[in-house]
């Protein structure tokens, strides 16, 4: 059964990439073409005037969060809406009356945005190269703040996707609460610009802990504890991934 | 062996329909079962709850002796379902389709791949392997539906209204690729509107009607009970009035057609005897019974 779930599991990520290289125009390019605006208006445009943040020059601290913010919306978008569509044009019964379990389903989508979302971050990371130079202090900081960001917003997207019943609710969410969250996750200032209140407001947004603990990847600054960050976002990751769990079992929308 | 074991299943959907009431069936190994009944007679409930799409209320379902809720992962293996309405996603092409559905059963990809050559080879869609889904006619998509439900080698075949809206050369086609893959050990399920694709392919038949078995018996035996016959017979000879004779119901179609209802024990010799005497000349004949049709309505009482 292990080596059946293995092919399973591999399958589901074959398909995802297809799709992704299929609608290329709609999952890799986008956040390329917006990084490139941010990199000129808020890099170079504002930035020259603004000039460092933290004692660090304005487009380079600006760098690491544009890249995590291409892994967060792409890992979820695209989680979002390949499943959502399955489930409206009802291929999702394709898995369903397979032997496939639902963890192979869960892990199989949640790869594949995790996929996505590193293709784009690896664009958008290039990008960025042309405009600052990225120092790397510790890798392996980056690279695992990637792989759990994307992890987190692929099963956030895909507990989107379980609970939509119409395409609109596959919007609503990047709209009013992943914009929003990104925008004050510290992506473009340090959060110690904010008075107390706010950084209170501020430090129950998980972006923060991603965008800090991943831009100390880069530089070596975060105005977060890096260890928290981990502990902090593994359990949302936790806590999501049950969540789907426990909504894929009940079968809305999927199972009569 | 059993190939498919129901005990006191009953389904009732969410808004308080009762869809399935206490259905109990057995279909044997090998068999070529047909699942007849009227539209919204509870099918498709039936074999959702097969295929674990339908939630069952209550009861116990068994495939080759795997309770489907216990040991789902053999009982789904055992299992491939073609569904009534198309599930695809569009945009997928015809032999990605296949080679998918294919790794969620554990299927490795050179294995698949060998698989959708013969698969779409036997069911005439070769030339649309790399085509997507939404290119494909109605009766291409079925096919496919069949090639998607064979992909992992099921013992257990089931099919909701396989011919659909498919053409006479397709359908029998399809009644041909069944028949052989049936030859081949796979037990079938089929249902269909089409009474004479049941009469032709099925040896038992199980009639259901508002959730419930009402007949359950050989094809034979059902036919059996069938006690009259139409005939019609086409003159060449213009008649104006019916003749009139004995234990046969004769009434004129059109000039030179006559419909004939009689017994199946009738004398047809005395039918002829009678005719040519008349010095009515009969050019042909056709035995018009639409056996299974006829019997349907007299058990469901719908037409
Ligand atoms: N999701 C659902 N919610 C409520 N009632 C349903 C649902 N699906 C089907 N039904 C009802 O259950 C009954 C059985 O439907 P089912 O689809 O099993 O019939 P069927 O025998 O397959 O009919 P057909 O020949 O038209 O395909 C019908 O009365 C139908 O309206
Ligand atoms: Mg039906």
């Amino acid at each position: 059964m292990i080596s059946s779930n293995w092919i399973a599991f591999r399958t589901i990520i074959f398909k995802e990439t297809v799709r992704i290289l299929r609608i290329w125009t709609q999952t890799l390019l986008p956040s390329a073409i917006t990084s490139v605006l941010y990199f000129i208006i808020f890099g170079k445009i504002i930035g020259d005037r603004v000039g460092s943040m933290v004692g660090i020059g304005y487009i380079e601290f600006i760098a690491p969060g544009l890249i995590l913010m291409a892994v967060i919306t792409n890992s979820y978008g695209n989680v979002s809406s390949s499943f959502f569509s399955s489930k409206f044009q009802r291929n999702v019964e394709e898995m369903l009356v397979s032997p496939a379990s639902e963890h192979v389903i869960i892990l199989g989508y949640a790869a594949g945005g995790i996929l996505r979302g590193s293709i784009v971050g690896l664009i958008v990371t290039v990008i960025s190269m042309i405009f600052t130079k990225l120092q790397v202090f510790d890798l392996l900081i980056i690279v695992s703040m990637v792989l759990l960001t994307a992890m987190l917003f692929s099963l956030a997207g895909l507990v989107n996707a379980l609970l939509a019943s119409k395409f609109d609710d596959i919007g609503i969410i990047p709209t009013f609460i992943l914009t929003p969250l990104n925008y004050l996750g510290g992506i473009f200032f340090s959060i110690s610009m904010l008075p107390e209140f706010w950084q209170k407001v501020a430090a129950l947004n998980p972006v923060l802990y991603m965008v800090n603990t991943f831009r100390y990847g880069f530089l070596g600054v975060s105005d977060t504890s890096i260890t928290f960050s981990f502990v902090f976002l593994g359990l949302v990751v936790l806590a999501l991934y049950l969540l789907s769990m426990k909504l894929f079992i009940s079968g809305k929308g999927m199972r009569n | 062996m059993n190939a498919l074991s129901i005990q006191n299943l009953s389904k009732q959907y969410t808004n308080g329909h009762v869809a399935l009431d206490n259905v109990s069936l057995q279909v044997k190994e090998g068999d070529f079962f047909g699942l007849l009944g009227p539209n919204g007679a509870g099918k498709s409930t039936l074999i959702g709850i097969l295929t674990s799409i339908v939630r069952k209320t209550s009861g116990n379902v068994s495939v080759f002796d795997k309770n489907i809720d216990v040991d789902f992962p053999a009982a789904r293996s055992l299992l491939g379902v073609v569904p009534q309405e198309f599930n695809f996603n569009l945009f997928e092409k015809v032999w990605q389709v296949l080679v998918f559905q294919a790794g969620y059963y554990g299927v490795n990809r050179k294995t698949a791949l060998g698989k959708v050559e013969e698969l779409l080879s036997r069911l005439g869609l070769h030339e649309q392997r790399n085509s997507s889904v939404r290119m494909l006619s109605g009766g291409m998509k079925r096919r496919l539906m069949i090639a998607r439900a064979l992909i992992h080698s099921p013992r257990l075949l089931i099919l909701d209204e396989p011919t659909a809206g498919v053409d006479v050369e397709l359908r029998h086609l399809t009644w041909k690729f069944v028949d052989e893959i049936n030859k081949n050990g796979v037990t079938i399920i089929l249902t269909t509107h089409y009474l004479e694709e049941a009469e032709n392919l099925c040896k038992n038949i199980a009639i259901i009607d508002n959730g419930k078995i009402i007949e359950n018996t050989s094809t034979k035996n059902l036919l059996r009970q069938l006690d009259n016959q139409t005939i019609e017979l086409e003159l060449s000879t213009r008649l104006k009035t019916p003749p009139v004779l004995n234990d046969f119901s004769i009434e004129l179609s059109d000039t030179t057609t006559l419909k004939i209802q009689c017994s199946r024990k009738a004398d047809i010799n005395s039918l002829f005897t009678m005719l040519s005497k008349k010095k009515i000349k009969v050019i042909g004949m056709l035995n018009r019974s639409a056996r299974l049709e006829e019997l349907f309505v007299k058990i469901t009482g719908k037409g």
